[in-house]
């Protein structure tokens, strides 16, 4: 038995693409301003035809079939690009829903028979559902991934490594030092050590929101592996709070240089590299 | 047998570590250099390990090695220019490389040498203000 | 991240180590694939290390067996996995094996523990009179 649906769509292809960009293009949300309407038009036309092309009467009803991947594929490309773009799920979810909407519109036209429109129309509702979900699912992993990029840059941006003195580096450390964050800081503090040849670092903490076991454990691992090298590490911000959780949770720091202040933390940096910093003397004649 | 070239300056010992290190030739370096010590009577030796790329315990170990042999031989042990990669493993492997000290560089390995001597050598020494620690 | 993705082997590799010199060029080739994947230097370098501590125990405690590398990709993840096979003796007490400072060798007890910590993956497997494997994974960008 041929499939009604099948037939009418491949005779009606053009008649499904104008309700179809109808649908899309009357909707308030559309994003004119991320993507033309002729760009839409092409995107559509491709997916309607590849769907067009590959539904067959055997696998109308198994919207699994392996038929359907050229279909996912194309899906997959425009629900990523369009999460990277900046399109809500809404916008991108319409996308699909739209040609639902089209197709069965065609199909109430073309079947006069209500029972065969309720069976096919099924069938449809079916296929098509079944791609909406997987334009969602890729379309949330599109976002996940914009997601751990910008965490990424995040992460390198907010771990400067400033040269304040010659010989003497100071990296100010803001917000949360999870294990990712310390292995960034301190590749980037050592390599800065040896690129500049500088034998002290200051690691400034007063930006971070909390220190438990975990992270005085970073903090200990960090001046252990600068000391390797051949530099010194002094920890500087230890506010009053953090100065209590620390002997609160027993943490043993006593290797480790601390200053309440970056500002004496200097100083000693100063007194280690044996310089001593004079107010200007006016020379009396 | 190929062997690791130990250079006498002055009174230290400099030994470059050019190549990752068969076992064999790392046993040999720590005897060779303990031997040179004791001909040489040095005050310290600098270990130069800026072209090594890993370090693993069998490594860390002959470095420790070195460094309390020659201690008990009254020579200090500097490990000069350790790659940032080498010393993040090392510190997560666990390795306290114990007893030896470290500089960025062969210079700053000699300067803090010198630094030792002049502390051991007791604060008697003349007053040629500058490079004394601070007594305050 | 979703771990429950099953890994699938790119490339393989296998070696046999016999003796003390075959350590270096096995951590070489192991450099290799590791720089071929685009590892990070850091890592590579923690990868490296783990190796060499895990062959040396397979030499001399093992007396010597088989050491595999795999490139292998799950999911968003590529990275390299190494599996080193002996027949030796095994190890009676793993837990007592895996903490910091145990050794039957005199020396630092740190090869079993420290490695673990350097990789993403560590599992060990060990039957006395029957052998040990140990098997471990270090992620690309882990
Ligand atoms: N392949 C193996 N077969 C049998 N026993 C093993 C094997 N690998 C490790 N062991 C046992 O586990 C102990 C701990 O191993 P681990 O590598 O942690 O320390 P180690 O080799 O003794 O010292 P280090 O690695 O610090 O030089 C060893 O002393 C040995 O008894
Ligand atoms: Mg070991």
């Amino acid at each position: 038995m041929k499939n009604e649906a099948v037939k009418i769509f491949q005779k009606k292809k053009s008649t499904i693409l104008e309700n179809w960009m109808n649908n899309q293009l009357q909707d308030d949300g559309l994003r004119e301003d991320l993507m033309s309407n002729e760009d839409l038009r092409l995107q559509s036309e491709e997916l309607l035809s590849s769907l067009v092309d590959s539904l067959t009467d055997a696998n109308i009803e198994s919207s699994g079939s392996g038929d359907f991947d050229t279909i996912r594929d194309i899906l997959a490309s425009i629900s990523i690009s369009r999460a990277k773009q900046g399109y809500s799920p809404r916008e991108t979810g319409l996308f699909v829903i739209g040609l639902k909407d089209a197709l069965l519109k065609t199909l109430g036209t073309e079947i006069k028979d209500p029972e065969t429109l309720y069976k096919q129309s099924m069938m449809v509702n079916k296929v098509m559902d079944n791609f909406a979900m997987h334009t969602f699912e890729t379309f949330i992993k599109g976002r996940e991934e914009v997601i751990l990029r910008q965490t990424d840059e995040i992460a390198d941006i907010s771990t400067p490594v400033i040269r304040v003195w010659d010989g003497i580096l100071a990296l100010p450390i803001i917000g949360t030092l999870d294990s990712s964050r310390t292995q960034i800081v301190m590749e980037n503090l050592l390599q800065e050590i040896v690129d500049s040849g500088s034998s002290i670092a200051i690691l400034d903490i007063s930006g971070v929101p909390a220190v438990d076991s975990l992270v005085a454990q970073h903090l200990i691992k960090t001046v252990a592996a600068t000391r390797l090298m051949g530099a010194e590490c002094i920890i500087s911000g230890i506010r009053p709070e953090i100065a209590q959780t620390v002997v609160h949770l027993g943490i043993d720091l006593s290797q480790i240089i601390t200053k309440a202040s970056l500002a004496s933390a200097l100083k000693t940096a100063f007194n280690i590299m044996q310089l001593e910093v004079n107010k200007k003397q006016k020379l009396k004649a | 047998m190929e062997k690791i070239p130990i250079l006498k300056m002055g009174s230290f010992l400099l030994v470059t570590i050019q190549v990752d290190l068969y076992d064999q030739l790392a046993e040999n370096l720590e005897s060779d250099l303990i031997n040179m010590v004791k001909k040489t009577g040095a005050k310290g030796v600098l270990i130069d390990v800026s072209s090594v790329s890993i370090i693993d315990s069998f490594m860390g170990r002959i470095l420790g090695n070195i460094a309390t042999m020659s201690r008990i031989m009254d020579a200090s042990t500097v490990v000069v220019g350790m790659q940032p990669a080498v010393a993040i493993t090392l510190v997560e492997l666990g390795l306290p490389l114990k007893g030896v000290y470290t500089a960025l560089n062969v210079e700053k390995g000699m300067d803090l040498l010198r630094s030792k001597i002049l502390q051991e050598e007791g604060p008697q020494d003349d007053d040629d203000d500058g490079d004394e620690d601070h007594t305050e | 991240m979703t771990t429950t993705e099953t890994k699938i082997i790119l490339n393989k590799d296998i070696l046999r180590i016999t003796k003390d010199s075959d350590v270096v060029p096995y951590r070489n080739r192991v450099k290799e694939y590791a720089v071929k994947i685009g590892m990070s230097l850091v890592n590579q370098t923690k990868l490296i290390t783990g190796a060499s501590e895990l062959v040396r125990n397979m030499l001399k405690y093992g007396g010597g067996g088989e050491a595999r590398i795999e490139v292998i990709t799950q999911g968003r993840n590529t990275g390299i996995r190494l599996v080193f096979t002996d027949q030796g003796p095994g190890i009676p007490d793993i837990k007592r094996a895996m903490t910091d400072g145990f050794s039957t060798g005199k020396s630092m007890g740190l090869g079993l523990p420290g490695t673990k910590r350097l990789m993403n993956e560590f599992d060990i497997q060990s039957e006395p009179g029957v052998g040990t494997t140990v098997t471990v994974v270090k992620w690309k960008n882990g």
